[in-house]
């Protein structure tokens, strides 16, 4: 069944703070296998002009995907029906340790093509004073189920 | 120091079944194509094939290696085009990773990177943004 075209527009309450921890960032940069010290030692990252050990580009996915899980849900999507089509970052500035950070998924589009459809998501994650941290888009191809 | 053209230092990776399972666990991202050949071929994949995101993360070294500060990127942007199948051996799967300067614009640097696996191309317009100051 083709995915609910009225769903489109929709905005999810934010969700719970994350706070972002040093050693969530070293984990998550060790399972990328980046061995950069700008994620493990806070003088190399003041050094570099940030407050704390920075996290790599492509870890505010850690919290976009776990936040759009609300929207697939309620959209009837199975993970494993999902392929990863397009994903997009615009950084207003890097994560940082210490960051609280919340996020508020919109779904941006939905469409089908060649029997599957393609959803993308927007998620806006936030700092503690309510400033933009990163924006985040991720289209998914959503396979028909045989 | 930043010239339209400039090609910045090719990158190998390897990625083992090992590899996908770490970054699930750290990435949160448990879907089942990552690490269950049966559930791959249910849903018309080859095998297990590597997150999306695991490939544009070692993608991004290309860039980050070369400025240092990876806190410098102000955009990041991929297409999965292909998806890029991890065998369950030793070897796993090979990635190569190369990247070129695009445009320069004031102290915004555009650096467009290509990812091959087996010869293929496996991200589609890719390309990194960085602030230079």
């Amino acid at each position: 069944m083709p995915l609910d075209q009225t769903q489109i527009g929709r905005t999810y309450p934010p969700t719970a703070p994350y706070e972002v921890g040093r050693e969530k960032i070293r984990e998550f940069a060790e399972a990328i296998g980046d061995p950069n010290p700008a994620y493990r030692d806070p003088d190399v990252a003041r050094k570099f002009g940030h407050p704390d050990v920075i996290a790599p580009p492509t870890f505010p996915i850690l919290l976009t995907l776990d936040a759009s899980g609300v929207a697939l849900a309620a959209l009837g999507v199975e993970l494993r029906n999902v392929l990863h089509r397009e994903q997009k970052f615009e950084y207003s500035r890097p994560v940082v340790a210490g960051d609280t950070l919340v996020c508020v998924v919109v779904v941006e589009g939905i469409r089908t093509v060649a029997g599957n459809d393609i959803l993308t998501t927007r998620t806006d994650v936030t700092d503690g004073s309510g400033e933009l941290v990163v924006a985040v888009w991720s289209t998914l191809v959503v396979r028909e189920e045989a | 120091m930043y010239e339209v053209g400039t090609q910045l230092p090719e990158r190998v990776f390897r990625v083992t079944r090992a590899d996908l399972v770490r970054y699930a666990g750290a990435s949160g991202d448990f879907n089942p194509i990552h690490w269950s050949d049966r559930v791959a071929a249910e849903v018309g994949l080859p095998s297990v094939i590597a997150h999306g995101m695991l490939t544009m993360a070692l993608a991004a070294r290309a860039v980050t290696d070369w400025v240092g500060d990876p806190g410098a990127l102000v955009a990041y942007t991929a297409k999965f085009t292909r998806p890029v199948p991890v065998p369950d051996d030793e070897n796993g799967a090979e990635l190569g990773v190369s990247a070129v300067v695009k445009k320069v614009d004031g102290d915004l640097v555009t650096v467009d990177l290509s990812v091959v696996a087996e010869g293929e191309k496996v991200l589609g317009a890719a390309r990194a943004t960085l602030r230079t100051r």
